[in-house]
């Protein structure tokens, strides 16, 4: 490491004192400095800056909050700015039950917030009623389209980074096969649908999600 | 603008000192009331909480708080379950509280059963109570401090709060609705080096309670802020029926565990802070103290932990050790009865209240001699405590409205349930 | 708490003032209970403020179904200098579910009662402010009445929505 580093270093010098030939300075460019597809980039930059919307509803969001906290830094993914405003947020973790009277409520913030934007339903109660199931609750999927389910009653603060992780993934357009990558499970993903047929079954207005503007 | 010299002598009330807007003259304009709607969706109402206030110019005139906004029908949910399930079901309601929600349906289970709790049972429920009663604080402590703008308040106060969740999963297995609490006991006694754990905590505790109040108790910008501002007198607050901090910082002394102590706290010696004015400062002291008399109670349940079964022995109601299942035919039957059906309470009503970090915490339950609950109610004291809201935030500047309502520590999981 | 004798007492009192008042009293795990008719709340509530009871702490609804009348109102009290509770119950048919309201005279009964309306559909009578609190204002339906069934919803997930639409039917 430390020669290649020294052959780098004398080799700029000679580069700035005029003493290098074309070719090797086209290797010299090509070494430093990253050259990828502007999607590719944009999505990187979208992934590894996600601004989750203060959405907190109930004991979930007290974990989303310690995920927040010290011993589980979500800063150091970059994800610390929580904004209030939707309309800055691009991610919306509903951290917490979806009781009937808050679920208009909830599909008028996630109308606010502009493309791309992504939705994580933190813990069972959002995705799938959890501990309860009754007259008072919807799971999220009913009404918005959810892009990760986290688990968990509450998730641990780990367990909500590592669903933020396969979301970074995704959003990276490179998601995480999981347990099909280990058991050779390729093939059974379900497919993705094409934008229309998507939004004539679950009747919401918006383009796949997971796949940037 | 207030100045630290202003401080020094008398300070008026914030109420007195806030310029009558209306007597300005106005030259010929028009005024009228703006009404405002904050939240459901709001940064600084903690929770979906909804609040429509009424406005003449920066000053609070009228305020209808709106609930509702996480009901998750709990109580509906509870009469479906058998009682032994209806507890993990209980616990989410209050969620910073749950060891308080599920000792209140516990306890009023018990009472209706007519079961009763081992000592050691005893002391770890008050253990674990107490460590609850820290940590919602401390959670409290954080989020107001956030509202307030001391941000680093937030860091600290989670950092301490993860030891504490750390004692909860080594002792139960989860962080949160630790579903521990059974009905007649605890679920498993503490594992080994538990007490080692609970002691280091309780030596640290202290110390960092001692930070906090070096932070915030003589900081300029939070006595300008929280002194002499939303006091209530204690008749209208306890007209209103607030209890709790709330109550304790306008000098009534009324604390659950002194006046009609349950589940053994009589055996405990520890103090109860009260206020004297009953403003947002006195509340914010009451509760800081109230963090180290509860380390103090905790070190007395550790020293003083008595040894014996940690779950009734009524065979109806617990289930028995699983190495009796091999040799008592007895055991096998109980184990299957209270696995599949759950256990029956005999029919009778019974409100069991404790005191809960925001208040009285009281469980109604009916039972019909079924094995589910007839009917349960908690009697949560942040729904209650909301209703003196308006008194507290009347011709209050909005930020002052703000830390008011950080200060009055409401959950919406406890007041929607 | 007042013991058996001395809840004996205050029921007797309280029938001196309104013969039919108090319809029974239940002493049950060393706790007070007063069955009172609905229209006789607010007398009973008053004396035994008038007795030291001066804090409610609660105000909460049963529904008693299949038993008639199924709808059932509790107000506890508590006295805290000698720190007593004593719970005063009132029973009333769905037909003519009213209950004078206590928040005029209890200001903590003000949200309590309109939660016992949102639930049960007792009406409160005189209360300054009757409506939904916790249901949507437009729900139709009283949810924790016995008879009010659970409910619950399918549960869909976003991918699996265009494989298999309404797999709930």
């Amino acid at each position: 490491m430390q020669d290649d580093f020294r052959a780098r270093q004398l080799r700029a010098r000679d580069m700035l004192r005029g003493d290098l030939e074309l070719p090797e300075i086209e290797k010299m460019v090509e070494e430093s400095i990253m050259t990828t597809t502007l999607d590719k980039a944009v999505n990187w930059a979208r992934s590894n800056s996600l601004f989750p919307a203060t959405f907190g509803l109930a004991c979930c969001a007290i974990e989303m909050m310690s995920m927040v906290a010290a011993r589980l830094d979500a800063a150091r993914f970059g994800f610390e700015a929580f904004r209030a405003t939707p309309r800055q947020a691009d991610l919306l973790i509903l951290s917490g039950r979806v009781s009937i009277k808050m679920a208009p409520v909830i599909r008028r913030i996630y109308d606010q917030m502009l493309e791309p934007k992504w939705a994580i339903a933190m813990g069972a109660c959002s995705s799938s009623m959890g501990v309860f199931n009754n007259y008072a609750i919807v799971p999220a999927d009913k009404f918005m389209p959810v892009d990760v389910h986290v688990p968990g009653c509450p998730p641990r603060p780990e367990a909500l980074m590592h669903g933020i992780l396969k979301l970074r993934k995704q959003i990276q357009a490179d998601p995480d096969q999981g347990w099909r990558a280990r058991y050779g499970g390729e093939g059974t993903e379900e497919l993705l649908p094409d934008a229309d047929t998507y939004a004539a079954a679950i009747n919401v207005p918006g383009g796949e999600e997971g796949q940037g503007a | 603008m207030v100045a630290l010299t202003d401080l020094l002598g008398e300070t008026p009330a914030r109420r007195d000192a806030i310029l009558d807007v209306s007597s300005i003259d106005q030259s010929g304009l028009s005024e009228e009331l703006l009404t405002l709607n904050f939240g459901p969706h709001h940064p600084a109402t903690h929770g979906v909480l909804r609040l429509i206030t009424t406005l003449e110019g920066e000053v609070v005139r009228d305020l209808k708080p709106i609930i509702g906004y996480v009901h998750t029908g709990i109580e509906k949910t509870a009469e479906d379950k058998a009682y032994w399930k209806a507890i993990p079901v209980i616990e989410r309601m209050d969620y910073l509280a749950y060891f308080f929600n599920a000792y209140a349906f516990c306890g009023a289970v018990e009472t209706l059963a007519g079961i009763e709790v081992p000592p050691r049972a005893q002391y770890l429920r008050v253990l674990f109570m107490e460590l609850n009663r820290i940590m919602s604080h401390l959670v409290w402590l954080g989020t107001s401090a956030l509202d307030l703008g001391a941000i680093s308040m937030f860091w600290y106060c989670f950092r301490d709060r993860e030891q504490i969740l750390d004692l909860f999963e080594m002792a139960t297995g989860q962080r949160m609705h630790t579903r521990y609490f059974q009905v007649g006991g605890v679920f498993e006694d503490i594992p080994s080096g538990f007490d080692a754990k609970v002691r280091e905590f309780c030596a640290t505790m202290p110390t960092r309670v001692d930070q906090f109040a070096a932070m915030l108790d003589n900081n300029e910008i939070v006595i300008q802020r929280l002194q002499n501002v939303a006091a209530v007198d204690e008749q209208t607050l306890l007209g209103l029926g607030v209890t709790g901090p709330l109550l304790r910082a306008t000098g009534n002394t009324w604390d659950l565990r002194k006046a009609a102590p349950y589940c053994s706290y009589d055996h405990f010696e520890f103090k109860v802070p009260v206020g004297t004015v009953g403003d947002n400062y006195d509340r914010y002291r009451c509760r800081l103290e109230e963090m180290r008399e509860s380390v103090k109670i905790v070190r007395q349940a550790l020293d003083g932990l008595p040894e014996g079964p940690y779950i009734t022995d009524d065979r109806k109601y617990a289930l028995p050790p699983r190495h009796e299942l091999a040799t008592s035919m007895e055991a096998l039957i109980h184990h299957f009865k209270l696995v599949t059906e759950g256990f029956r309470v005999p029919p009778g009503e019974c409100y069991f209240p404790v005191e809960s970090p925001r208040g009285e915490l009281g469980c109604f339950v009916r039972s019909d001699g079924t094995s589910k609950p007839a009917r349960v109610h908690m009697r949560d004291p942040s729904f209650v405590n909301l209703q003196a809201t308006l008194p507290m935030c009347k011709d209050l500047y909005i930020a002052d409205f703000i830390a008011t309502l950080a200060m009055l520590d409401p959950i919406l999981g406890g007041i929607d349930r | 708490m007042p013991d058996a004798t001395g809840l004996e007492l205050i029921a007797n009192d309280l029938r001196d003032q309104d013969d039919d008042g108090v319809l029974a009293t239940v002493f049950f795990r060393e706790k007070a209970m007063l069955i009172v008719n609905a229209p006789f709340v607010p007398t009973a509530l008053e004396h035994l403020r008038a007795m030291g009871y001066s804090f409610m702490a609660s105000v909460h609804g049963v529904d008693y179904f299949p038993e008639e009348p199924r709808l059932g109102v509790h107000y506890e009290l508590l006295d805290m200098h000698a720190v007593d509770r004593i719970t005063v119950k009132t029973r009333v048919h769905t037909e003519d579910p009213h209950v004078p309201s206590a928040s005029i005279a209890w200001p903590t009964a003000n949200h309590q009662e309109r939660e016992i309306y949102d639930m049960f559909g007792v009406i409160f009578d005189d209360h300054p402010d009757l409506r939904r609190i916790l249901m949507p204002d437009d729900y139709e339906g009283y949810p924790q009445r016995r008879d009010f069934p659970v409910g619950g919803e399918p549960v869909l997930f976003t991918h699996n929505e265009t494989k298999s639409p309404g797999w709930w039917h």
